[in-house]
């Protein structure tokens, strides 16, 4: 069965939905979006992903239309929008606290866009109970904001922001005040709602596990530029930079100067008792200093020492133990901590290693990535 | 909008008061001259200062100027040291009380203003109820003095005022985290040096919004001084409003009213000053 | 600190007796048979009627009502706009001046705006009475309305708004339906202490007025000029009725109102 796969930036004749270039925003002194390009396509579910400060809200806020960029342009289906106000755009935001209009009925709030486009009343009424059907909130219509639950008036905000069928939605951090497995549940539904919809989605977020959940790509930026925009396994295995592949998941990092050693391959001295391997596609001057990336499921820990390039001996400093797995903390001889994380095959009582157990942990040569920023 | 309607009723006739100011006297109606009737030329032509001399020859307005603002300074301590307590007592009441005190203090500003001064008449006088108070529980032989003298004043300033001073400290206090108190006496204060050494201070910016509140209208108060205090009580306000009304002199009322202006002006500005300072703090 | 010391509850006793005894002696007074204060001739509704027949009386109370509407209702339209250029002006040009002319009157005595106001009366050739009356109470009451509706805007979520942009609304569409139905409360208040400042000012009504008008503070000042009147007694005890029922009323309907909605908030939560 021939699977197609959703990949319109990929595709060098696809026409992306928004476009940014070299967008530039400036509060006074400061630099909130630096020299920004980036193309977003219909249907995606674009995660823009950082720290607080890092510009994302503002791009959002760029993109409704309540600031506007300093230098650059913007297009939305290859119209410029800049200078067009927020009410005249074909684009509708989630706000992260919702919102909603305390005076007015969860019917109201929802058909508030609607009426201020002036939609005939049948249509009006369809298309309001299409949406209280969509996110389930049937029987609530006629109740006002503060007599619903959390829940329920995060689907009455999301409701409310669909009911025009805009071209593009934003979403602010529209997860943050639902506990953690409510939050699980209500991002699946959000997928499932921008499938259905064929709406594209744009969220602005800290927390990484939600970006790559739900994302179709993910921007990962840090002080107004972004670092690194791709698939979230392109993200997470193949990172760019020592920032991205920090800021997603947990790390080891391996510094130190390289030196070819073969096609593609290259010895990196981290301090050890001896070089290690890695494959990179990368080239790198003899000498550099580049960073290995490894991720700690891909180091396996071993009471002896393996065979294959690539190990190192240490002492069991920490164990986090997390139920389906276990991140043993290594120290090695030079000082450095390597994270390794298995699966608990076994139960504990059965472990195989324990506080100050004398352990070799491995990895393969392609294991990591190579990076050198 | 309200930009253009400000600055017609309240700009404008400032610059016309000091203007007037300046100008004659006159026995026509309006009376004063020259009037606009005759062009804006000739207002500004004759203008002199021959008013404010007049002001300062004669003994009546700066001694009622003097006058005015010792009555207020003392009318404003007094509402002070009564008004702080009653602030302090509501901030320390049980939640629930909290609204019902609210409301209890606002209730007397709802009422006429003009009827709760006229109250004190009735009580204030020679025959009247304060007196034979003290007299039937024996207290006094002779009845007191109190009606149509300065006394009547504060108590009339202290009584109207009052709430004025209550609600910014009581405003304040309230932000005031209670356990204050006990951390200090557990650091071995005693409870009446942690009041002043530590609740006191950190209320001062109510406190200064409360005497402003109080000090900048008393200044200028006309009523109370009329109803209640005497020929002898000097207040501004009052001297104002005669000069007006009754001896038709609009020129020299307005030059009082220049000069109370100025001499609220200082005032005035810092207590902006100490609103904003005092919203810093809170946002 | 639930317990109140015993020095707080004197102070607090004593502090509302002092409010309260002279607004108190007045109303039992108006019951007083007698026109002196000193002797208390038994119980009589006399005065009552008498000042219910009294012409000029009721004439004033007419005057001074129809003064107060208008001028609140205007004050508060004022104000109000007033206090969103304050709030969300952000810096424009003149703005130190217009907040200036905001909050000066709040604290100027009135003998000050009273004749600043006349002389410009008299300056611009207006002839003087109720409409001058109006004007002068419009402009100081509006600078009360805007200080309470700016402290208000100035907590508003302008998330709302930004929310209603961006569903479509226009910038006045927001104002219009979702600005002013949250801060209806504040802008009533607003319009309820415009109009208590109209009904019981004197000074300024005494300076603005011409010989047509005349308000009840004026007519009462006349009276009590010369001493204690029982008719005043009688009219201070209506005004304060009025008064003490409107706010009781009030205060027992907003605390239903909020007992109502923290219980609707807890039945959602358990839903």
């Amino acid at each position: 069965m021939v699977e197609t796969v959703f990949e319109p930036w990929a595709d060098p004749n696809a026409d992306p939905l928004i476009s940014f270039k070299n967008v530039t925003k400036r509060f006074g002194d400061f630099v909130a979006i630096d020299d920004l390009t980036l193309d977003i396509f219909e249907r995606e579910f674009f995660a823009l992903l950082g720290p607080s400060g890092c510009g994302k809200t503002t791009m959002m806020r760029m993109l409704a239309g309540f600031e506007n960029p300093t230098s650059g342009s913007m297009s939305l289906s290859g119209h410029d929008i800049a200078g067009i106000p927020p009410n005249k755009r074909a684009v509708n935001m989630m706000f992260q606290s919702y919102a909603l209009f305390p005076h007015l009925s969860v019917w109201e709030n929802i058909a508030f866009g609607l009426r201020r486009d002036g939609v005939a009343k049948d249509v009006l009424h369809a298309r309001v109970e299409e949406m209280l059907k969509l996110t389930r909130l049937e029987k609530f219509g006629r109740r006002k904001p503060h007599q619903i639950s959390g829940g329920q008036r995060q689907r009455v905000a999301l409701a409310r922001s669909l009911a025009k069928a805009p071209k593009l939605l934003l979403l602010d951090e529209p997860l943050g005040a639902l506990d953690k497995k409510l939050r699980q549940e209500t991002q699946f539904e959000l997928m499932d709602i921008q499938e259905q919809t064929g709406t594209t989605f744009v969220i602005v977020t800290h927390d990484q596990e939600e970006a790559m959940t739900v994302a179709s790509r993910v921007a990962v930026m840090d002080e107004g530029r972004i670092i690194q925009a791709a698939t979230p396994e392109k993200i997470y295995e193949a990172p760019n930079s020592v920032y991205v592949a920090d800021f997603i998941g947990d790390v080891n990092i391996l510094t130190g100067p390289v030196k070819a050693v073969g096609t593609d391959t290259y010895s990196l001295d981290f301090g050890g008792t001896e070089p290690m391997t890695a494959a990179s596609d990368r080239t790198f001057a003899e000498g550099v200093t580049a960073h290995l990336a490894i991720r700690p499921e891909k180091i396996g820990i071993h009471a002896e020492r393996p065979e294959g390039p690539n190990s190192v001996q240490g002492k069991v400093l920490d164990i986090a133990y997390l139920g389906n797995l276990s991140t043993y903390h290594v120290q090695l001889p030079n000082g450095q901590i390597i994270k390794a994380q298995t699966a608990n095959t076994r139960r504990v009582s059965r472990r195989a290693f324990t506080w100050e157990d004398p352990v070799w942990v491995s990895w393969s040569a392609t294991a990591g990535v190579l990076l050198d920023r | 909008m309200p930009y253009l309607w400000l600055l017609t009723l309240f700009l404008i006739p400032f610059v016309i008061v000091f203007k007037i100011a300046l100008s004659d006297a006159a026995l026509a109606i309006p009376p004063y001259m020259p009037t606009m009737k005759d062009g804006l030329s000739a207002m500004f032509s004759q203008l002199d200062f021959e008013n404010f001399v007049f002001l300062t020859e004669d003994d009546l307005y700066w001694k009622a100027y003097l006058s005015s603002l010792k009555i207020a300074f003392i009318s404003t301590v007094l509402t002070l040291l009564l008004g702080y307590p009653i602030a302090y007592a509501m901030a320390r009441a049980p939640h629930e009380w909290r609204a019902t005190l609210m409301m209890l203090i606002i209730l007397p500003f709802w009422t006429s203003f003009l009827i709760r001064v006229y109250a004190w008449v009735g009580i204030l006088s020679t025959e009247g109820l304060l007196n034979r108070f003290l007299f039937w529980i024996g207290a006094i032989s002779e009845p007191l003095m109190i009606l149509n003298t300065s006394t009547a004043v504060y108590i009339g300033i202290v009584y109207t005022y009052i709430p004025f001073m209550i609600l910014p400290i009581y405003a304040a206090l309230e932000r005031l985290d209670a356990s204050l108190i006990e951390a200090a006496e557990d650091l071995g204060c005693s409870r009446v040096k942690a009041f002043w050494l530590i609740i006191i201070p950190l209320s001062k910016g109510g406190i200064i919004a409360g005497c402003f509140l109080v000090f900048i209208p008393a200044l200028g108060e006309f009523v109370i001084p009329s109803l209640l205090g005497g020929s002898g009580t000097l207040m501004i306000g009052k001297v104002l409003f005669e000069e007006f009304f009754s001896n038709r002199d609009w020129p020299v009322a307005s030059a009082v009213a220049v000069i109370l202006l100025i001499i609220l002006i200082i005032p005035i500005i810092l207590f902006q000053r100490n609103e904003q300072r005092q919203q810093e703090v809170e946002g | 600190m639930n317990r109140l010391s015993s020095f707080n509850v004197v102070s607090l006793t004593f502090g509302f007796a002092f409010l309260y005894l002279p607004i108190l002696i007045l109303v039992i007074y108006s019951f007083n048979k007698s026109k002196l204060v000193t002797v208390w001739a038994g119980f009589s509704t006399k005065w009552y009627g008498e000042l219910l027949s009294n012409e000029a009386f009721l004439d004033a109370a007419w005057v001074t009502l129809k003064v107060a509407v208008i001028s609140s209702s205007l004050a508060t339209v004022l104000g109000t706009m007033a206090a969103y250029t304050l709030v969300r002006g952000g810096r424009f040009f003149g703005r130190t001046l217009f907040s200036g002319m905001i909050y000066a009157p709040l604290v100027m005595p009135e003998v000050i705006t009273g004749l600043s106001l006349l002389l410009l009366f008299i300056g611009i050739g207006m002839d003087r009475g109720v409409m001058t009356i109006v004007l002068a109470h419009t402009t100081f009451s509006m600078c009360f309305v805007s200080v309470v509706v700016s402290s208000r805007l100035a907590t508003f979520d302008r998330s709302l708004e930004e929310a209603a942009l961006d569903l479509g609304a226009s910038p006045f569409e927001a104002f219009r339906l979702i600005t002013l139905p949250i801060i209806a409360p504040a802008v009533v208040s607003g319009w309820l202490l415009a109009f208590t400042l109209s009904l019981d000012d004197l000074v300024i009504a005494s300076f603005a007025t011409g010989p047509s008008a005349t308000t009840l503070p004026m007519k009462i000042w006349s009276s009590v000029r010369l001493g204690v009147s029982p008719e005043i007694n009688a009219l201070s005890s209506i005004l304060i009725g009025l008064v003490a029922s409107g706010v009781i009323i009030a205060s027992l309907v907003s605390k239903r109102n909020s007992v109502r909605l923290r219980l609707e908030e807890r039945t959602a939560e358990r839903l």
